[in-house]
């Protein structure tokens, strides 16, 4: 087996362990209303803090990455569906550098 | 039929996932090359991890001849976020779910995964689940064999705009409900600010990213629910 695939098996057993014991573990519904409310917040501060200031490293400008950024969050308010958001966003990076180089 | 028709719209969620795993991961496929992967190590790495920012430094870890100790220290910073997910994932799904269900539910559990999954209204269905997984992860194993075996087949301009498809789906998933609820607006504010400010903190920047964003969640998350608890059930 060489190092690569050693290394690849570690870290996979490692993160698939991290990724199964809450899942498998816990099995009731939490009545609690403290950890209701942690894990009902838990998405939106987790993915907030993983967009910002990370998508502004994201595309070969951070001028082209605002954009993106500014564009995603008018379409994703207006109710536009996931693809297309994600879609719109792609184009305006697109067009932001047609222009700038 | 149920099942098929949560496969499908799952699927459907999935492919702007796979788009923006396809640029990140041939970004992945080349740095790999460079590392001295072969094609099939570097593909067998992303099939088995899913995971960007632990593999990535897995090639440092090929790299540096790291020991196991290492190696698990190093994956259980960057990627304890999704301990967290999976617990929020255990409290959306049906609590009958079969442990075979939870089993391979596990696997797929990635930022993107994870955010279009607790975006689904109502109790979360395994199919749903697979079906993100059935874009996103020949998605991001297709991206690592191309960028290794190709270097340059997609145009630089081309991966700088795909490079975007994972955030703007992010945005999506987590700007509905901000438009609900103000206390949701003001913690994403919240966050993103504070993010940001530990990144420009040169002293703070060197922090792993995966363990800035736990100590982030548990701190924010944690204040939100104790100021503002949530007393309806939000998951029905």
């Amino acid at each position: 087996m060489s190092n690569a695939i050693f290394v690849s098996v570690v870290m996979a057993a490692v993160t698939y362990l991290i990724r199964v014991l809450p899942l498998t573990l816990i099995r009731k519904e939490i009545k609690n209303v403290y950890i209701r409310s942690f894990l009902y917040y838990v998405p939106y501060v987790t993915l907030a803090v993983m967009i910002f200031p990370a998508i502004l490293d994201a595309t070969a400008s951070s001028w082209s990455a605002l954009v993106g950024f500014i564009v995603a969050i008018i379409f994703a308010y207006r109710g536009a569906s996931l693809v297309s958001v994600a879609l719109l966003a792609c184009l305006s990076v697109f067009c932001v550098e047609l222009f700038l180089y | 039929m149920k099942n098929v028709r949560e496969w499908r719209i799952g699927f459907k969620n999935g492919i702007p996932i796979a788009l923006g795993y396809f640029a990140v991961s041939f970004t992945f496929g080349i740095l790999a090359k460079q590392a001295g992967l072969n094609p099939f190590e570097a593909v067998f790495m992303s099939a088995t991890n899913l995971t960007s920012a632990g593999q990535f430094a897995g090639l440092t870890l090929i790299a540096t001849a790291a020991t196991i100790a290492e190696i698990a220290a190093t994956q259980l910073i960057i990627n304890s976020r999704y301990f967290l997910m999976s617990f929020a994932l255990s409290q959306r799904i049906d609590p009958e779910t079969s442990f075979f269900h939870r089993l391979v539910m596990s696997f797929g559990i990635t930022d993107e995964v994870f955010g279009v999954s607790v975006a689904r209204q109502g109790r979360l269905s395994p199919y749903y689940v697979y079906g993100v997984m059935s874009a996103a992860i020949p998605g991001w194993s297709l991206g690592t064999l191309f960028g290794v075996i190709s270097g340059n087949i997609l145009p630089p301009r081309m991966i700088s705009a795909l490079s975007i498809a994972l955030f703007g789906m992010l945005l999506a998933v987590i700007i509905p409900a901000a438009k609900e609820s103000k206390i949701i607006l003001g913690l994403i504010i919240l966050s993103m600010v504070t993010s940001f400010i530990l990144a420009s903190i040169p002293m703070l920047a060197s922090i792993s990213s995966g363990l800035k964003i736990i100590i982030l969640t548990f701190v924010i998350a944690g204040v939100a629910a104790f100021v503002f608890p949530v007393k309806e059930n939000t998951y029905e």
